[in-house]
């Protein structure tokens, strides 16, 4: 049964592949940064890694939003799981460690020492569990994609009185700017971003990348091919001296957004300065509910403090990389931790948790030296 | 407080989700224990080989193969079966890898205190008629009730017993061989989780549980010499098969996704889920691995006899740099690593 997505057409792919390295031969080193978890995973799901020329290094970007959730708010959760208060998250934020010692490590260890914890796949299922009346808490984490899912219910109404949430939905465009004015020594040529994201937040809140940092940036889907033809068209850009903004994922991502989508952020949330994990308070990146909102509100709710920039703490276990993969300015193999002390069954980053975490992704299926090597192992006709 | 707990004192579910934790606790808690010379009868094989089942010698060149398994599945009704021709098809299917002939089966079915006796009726229903149109005898068996709550319903152990005039034993699968596999895959783990989870694809998601008696004698009638590994790819599906057989012979196994078959429906639901289909399990499948001389005229055989989606999907290598690797090379032509599934299955978030 041969594969017939027109989107992972071998045939086509080759044809692009082929171009990438016609035009990647006139460029010295290229690194190219993919924002999202996503992206990450089609590059490594499909191999483009070992597609491309030597020069063209793809790097990940901090777009996995379980691993940059601060371990402040794991913690908060656990602790409200052990007192007895029912807690609802996805699955991948189940296994995602905390950072304190005193508690059980993560969600998961508090469900087998009898918290309940439940694993749901939308905010919508965990309204609907909750009807039951028992006092309980949504850990809500997730970028602009997920964002209005859960801020949506809230201000229609929708959620009963026993419900509350962890509100950590984190922004991409400022962490992106953040990068891009903390580290000018960065080798980042070009920047695929992120195509869910894009569809809700519109592909012209990208414009500051070309416009303010003279990069090229991408909006890309996330079929092969699509993560293919945004490579070609960053590297084309570099060559001809250019740095635009393209929306490759004009089939779902809409200049201007989701309109709707932007208004319930917009009206429940403000903008604050939030923490991401392993690299601090960044400004204007994260949302809190609206003091109307407070009641769902669990922090406000059950009198915990928000995390703030002055009680900040290092929140990655010692010695580990996961905040320098997280910004692109290292590799997991850079890390001495990774697929030693740190692996998928025993994750000790939260980079090696999600399957969005480049940890992880590269733990499963590869990096680039290793994929490489097999490829001339296997004389793969590329 | 530091006497906490540690994340190593508990069984976890991953423990028994069949992949590399597996491994590393039946490795600590029974194989660690077991002297060398406990672990086979004499000329037979054992827990040194860890295959599909056991083999006894019989003394005229023959063997007696003799598998176990427990079947736990919730739900225990699930489209394409039930949990009686599970644990019938799992344990047939499992004397078969080995070469076997299946002849006889004994069971010992668990039951929750307060279980509906007409379920339990049809799902025993459902294990004889298998072992009925597979021409198997039941010979002895065991049934014992659990008080209310110690037990999630029920729980089948079986064991199959069965006859071989020469042992396919994976540890033989050699470079230049072929890998083909009878059919498409993850469809039984799809199958379970989606109605585990109560999605709403659920009719189009069906098990592909089934004997593969028939496939299976055939295959070793005709081409016995030239099967030298096969494998009914169940917990941690496809991918989890070709690791056990890449990190046994040291081997570099390669593998072509174009080739690999999947129905459209479970491409569809893991993709939602972000889960790997070639980790999830299937029940009426089977891997093979083949002498590259034979493979196009067994993949014609077990086609004619009506497994339609047959195909070859990759090759055996050596290799001293990349040894008990599966690689993958992806519909796009890239290159990645086809690791065994370790964890619960959990989906991701966006």
């Amino acid at each position: 049964m041969k594969v017939s997505f027109p989107f992972r057409d071998p045939g086509i792919s080759r044809l692009i592949v082929d171009k990438i390295h016609e035009v990647a031969s006139e460029l010295n080193h290229v690194k190219i940064m993919d924002f999202c978890g996503t992206h990450e995973w089609t590059i490594t799901q499909y191999g483009i890694r070992s597609l491309m020329p030597k020069n063209v290094e793809l790097v990940a970007g901090p777009g996995c939003p379980v691993c940059i959730t601060p371990g402040y708010y794991v913690d908060v959760a656990i602790r409200l799981a052990i007192e007895g208060i029912r807690v609802f998250t996805f699955g991948d934020v189940y296994r995602l460690p905390g950072s304190s010692r005193d508690i059980p490590k993560n969600l998961e260890e508090a469900k087998s020492e009898g918290a309940d914890v439940r694993i749901v796949y939308s905010v919508s299922d965990a309204i609907k569990l909750s009807k039951d009346g028992r006092e309980s808490v949504f850990l809500a984490v997730g970028f602009e994609t997920t964002a209005p899912a859960t801020l949506g219910p809230i201000c229609r109404g929708e959620v009963p009185r026993n419900m509350s949430f962890i509100v950590v939905h984190r922004l991409t465009p400022p962490i992106t700017r953040y990068i891009l004015e903390n580290y000018p020594q960065s080798p980042i040529r070009g920047i695929i971003a992120p195509g869910h994201v894009s569809a809700i937040i519109g592909a012209s809140e990208w414009e500051f990348v070309a416009k303010d940092y003279r990069i090229s940036v991408v909006v890309s889907g996330f079929e092969p091919i699509d993560v293919l033809l945004s490579i070609l068209e960053i590297l084309r850009q570099i060559r001809d001296g250019r740095a635009e903004l393209v929306n490759e994922y004009s089939r779902i991502v809409k200049w201007e957004g989701n309109l709707k989508a932007k208004e319930v952020m917009r009206s429940t949330c403000d903008v604050v300065d939030a923490g991401w994990r392993g690299i601090g308070f960044v400004p204007q990146s994260g949302l809190l509910l609206k003091r109307r909102y407070s009641d769902y509100d669990a922090l406000t709710k059950y009198g915990i403090r928000e995390l703030s920039e002055e009680a900040w703490e290092e929140d990655l276990p010692p010695g580990c990389k996961c905040a320098e993969v997280t910004l692109g300015m290292a590799k997991p193999t850079d890390c001495p931790l990774f697929k030693n002390v740190c692996t998928p069954e025993r994750p000790y980053g939260p980079c090696m948790v999600s399957s969005e975490g480049t940890c992880l992704i590269w733990a499963k299926y590869g990096g680039d030296e290793l994929l490489r090597g097999l490829r001339e192992e296997i004389r793969y006709k590329g | 407080m530091s006497n906490m707990p540690s994340d190593d004192d508990f069984i976890k579910l991953s423990h028994g989700s069949g992949g590399k934790e597996t491994t590393r606790i039946v490795s600590s808690l029974i194989l660690s224990l077991l002297r060398e010379d406990m672990m086979a009868v004499k000329g037979g094989i054992g827990t040194d080989e860890l295959d599909d089942g056991a083999a006894i010698p019989i003394g005229d060149g023959r063997y007696i193969v003799v598998s176990i398994d427990s079947y736990t599945v919730n739900p225990p009704f699930f489209p394409g079966g039930n949990l009686g021709k599970l644990a019938a098809s799992g344990t047939i299917n499992d004397v078969l890898m080995m070469g076997g002939k299946p002849i006889a089966m004994m069971d010992a079915v668990v039951v929750e205190e307060g279980s509906r006796i007409e379920e339990v009726r049809e799902i025993i229903q459902s294990f004889i008629e298998i072992l009925r149109e597979e021409e198997i005898k039941l010979i002895g068996g065991d049934f014992k009730v659990m008080p209310r709550g110690q037990l999630d319903k029920y729980v089948i152990t079986t064991v199959g017993v069965g006859i071989a005039e020469k042992l396919i034993v994976d540890s033989n699968l050699s470079p230049g061989d072929k890998i083909i596999v009878s059919g498409t895959v993850g469809e039984h783990g799809a199958a379970i989780l989606a109605a585990q989870e109560n999605f709403s694809v659920e009719g189009e998601l069906k098990s592909d549980v089934q004997p593969l008696k028939h496939l299976m004698l055939s295959l070793i009638e005709e081409f016995g010499h030239s099967i030298h590994a096969a494998q009914d790819p169940t917990r941690g599906g496809l991918a989890q098969t070709l690791n056990e057989w890449a990190s046994k012979t040291g081997h570099l196994i390669t593998v072509n996704e174009a080739e690999i078959p999947i129905r459209d429906e479970v491409r569809a639901f893991t993709e939602l889920l972000g889960i790997d289909p070639l980790s999830l399990a299937c029940e009426g499948r089977v891997v093979l691995g083949v002498s590259p001389a034979d493979a196009d005229a067994i993949l014609d055989l077990i086609r004619e006899l009506g497994y339609e989606d047959a195909a070859i999907i990759g090759d055996v290598k050596k290799s001293e740099k990349y040894g008990g690797m599966v690689v993958l090379e992806s519909v796009a032509g890239g290159l990645r690593i086809l690791e065994p599934p370790s964890g619960t299955i959990v989906p991701r978030i966006c």
